[in-house]
């Protein structure tokens, strides 16, 4: 039944705006000392020379607040490598926006974390590759990382900056996670999380290397479970979870162009960090749109946006709001279609086959390919 | 009752937890790390007095005269209030000593 008349829809395919988003990933550089296994960064890594300049982000981070973004995270790669980093902290605070530093800590002098306290940077997010030397070091390929990240820590604490310590977990470090929780007590900080590698970027690459078993899995929930309860007060846990061998898919980025958005290091604005993976989308560049123009507009992010997009498994299904249909670069990767329903749910026809190939992962061998850039560097 | 805090104690968010009124959605939110809370109308009269100048007391003697209600219960609510946001970790309360006015 259609009771508005034609002439008040010009256009079927009007749809209302979407809300503002209340958060953006600012991806300000892929340079990175460290060459984690499971980074989320795409296979193609931006270099220096694509990089946007200060004064682009400056203007991006104006139209963010403006569009409704109250918090920004600047990451990376590795966001100290941009030597203008706390000339951005310094505008995101005059425009009222929230900063959140997501740090893996190697190459950050004190003097380096005093200037970006005094720009006025809100929180600090520091990865651990491991809860110990031996793997962090292992991990990251880095050696003497996890010393580094422990004075950059304290370091963090001393100036009386809020600290979350940032833990992905997965076949070789999973058995740490009472480490990693003791090692967020003991260096102050108020929340940890705890993110099961997902398979995008490197991590896709790397899955063999990687996967956990479900043993292992189960057991990582119940001790996540023990310790919220435990610490309660103390200290946030916040998890990320697995989801190769759960019954329900994740509620990817609470719905796709829905509550945030991603700008990489050469100015793509993506709904997702690994919506790349998606061939058929076409995503605009902030050299030429506006943030808003983007998120109202671009096709990309009107592509996956609600429930009409949905395949009838998930359009019929009483969840359809709660996790959105899962994760479109998952369907994508397992299934070879963006619109098909997540795998990882017990109703998709592939979850079989993506628990089967879960199952053999976890039984594979240990070695890395490790990130890097996989092209010869012709800028210098 | 009795209140968990001192009223001289002089109430300030913590690092890392900012107020702000959000134009895009005509509402004021808490920031914090990783989180977005919507405030209701009574803690945002509190929060915007919550600044690292005022103490408790005077918040109390300013929001029951705005409000013009009494003063033990506008002192009941803050004291409780405040000291919710203290256990997270998103008020810190200091407390003034003897010789130390100027700061
Ligand atoms: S995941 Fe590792 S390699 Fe990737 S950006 Fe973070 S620290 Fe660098
Ligand atoms: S069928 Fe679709 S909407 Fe329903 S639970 Fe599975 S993924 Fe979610």
């Amino acid at each position: 039944m259609n009771v508005i008349a034609p002439a008040a829809r010009p256009d079927a395919t009007v749809r209302p705006a979407p809300p503002a988003p209340y958060g953006m990933l600012a991806e300000l550089t892929h340079r990175c000392p460290l060459q984690c296994p499971y980074c989320s960064n795409p296979v193609e890594l931006d270099r220096r020379n694509v990089e946007l300049d200060t004064e682009t982000w400056l203007r991006v981070f104006s139209e963010a607040a403006k569009l409704g973004v109250l918090q920004v995270h600047l990451s990376g790669g590795e966001p100290t490598a941009r030597r203008d980093l706390e000339q951005m902290i310094r505008h995101c605070v005059e425009v009222g926006l929230y900063t959140n530093l997501i740090t893996a800590g190697v190459g950050v002098t004190p003097e380096r974390l005093q200037s970006i306290s005094d720009a006025g940077i809100d929180h600090v997010q520091l990865s651990f590759q491991g809860a110990t030397p031996e793997i962090t070091d292992k991990v990251s390929n880095y050696r003497g990382a996890h010393e580094r990240k422990l004075a950059v820590a304290r370091e963090v604490r001393r100036l009386g900056l809020p600290l979350t310590v940032n833990s992905v977990v997965h076949r070789a470090n999973i058995h740490q996670i009472p480490d990693f929780i003791e090692l967020a007590l003991q260096l102050d900080a108020k929340r940890i999380e705890i993110a099961h590698s997902q398979y995008y970027g490197w991590a896709l690459r790397n899955r063999g290397a990687l996967m956990p078993t479900r043993d292992q899995v189960f057991w990582a929930l119940d001790v996540v479970e023990e310790a919220r309860v435990r610490l309660k007060g103390r200290l946030t846990i916040d998890a990320v979870v697995p989801d190769y061998y759960a019954k329900y898919p994740k509620p990817c980025m609470n719905g796709w162009g829905r509550q945030s958005l991603n700008v990489t290091p050469s100015g793509k604005v993506l709904p997702c960090h690994a919506a790349e993976t998606i061939p058929s989308l076409d995503f605009w560049n902030v050299r030429e749109h506006s943030l808003s123009d983007v998120w109202l507009n671009s096709p990309a992010f009107n592509a996956f946006r609600g429930t009409d997009w949905m395949p009838d498994l998930c359009r019929s299904c009483e969840r359809k709001e709660l996790d959105w249909g899962g994760c479109r670069c998952q369907a994508m990767a397992i299934a070879g279609d963006a619109a098909a329903t997540d795998p990882a749910c017990h109703k998709s026809p592939l979850h079989a086959h993506l628990l089967a190939l879960a199952e053999a992962d976890a039984t594979g061998g240990e070695d890395y390919d490790y990130r890097r850039y996989t092209t010869p560097d012709r800028t210098t | 009752m009795t209140a968990i805090l001192a009223a001289t104690g002089i109430p300030r968010l913590a690092r890392g937890v900012r107020l702000r009124h959000d134009e895009a959605r005509g509402q004021w939110v808490l920031l914090a790390p990783e989180r977005v809370l919507n405030p209701d109308p009574v803690a945002v009269e509190i929060l915007r007095k919550v600044d690292g100048a005022r103490s408790i007391d005077l918040i109390v003697d300013e929001l029951a005269s705005t409000f013009s209600v009494e003063r033990e219960r506008v002192a009941g609510d803050v004291d409780a209030f405040i000291a919710g946001l203290v256990e997270k970790g998103m008020i810190e309360v200091a407390v003034p000593t003897i010789g130390d006015a100027a700061s």
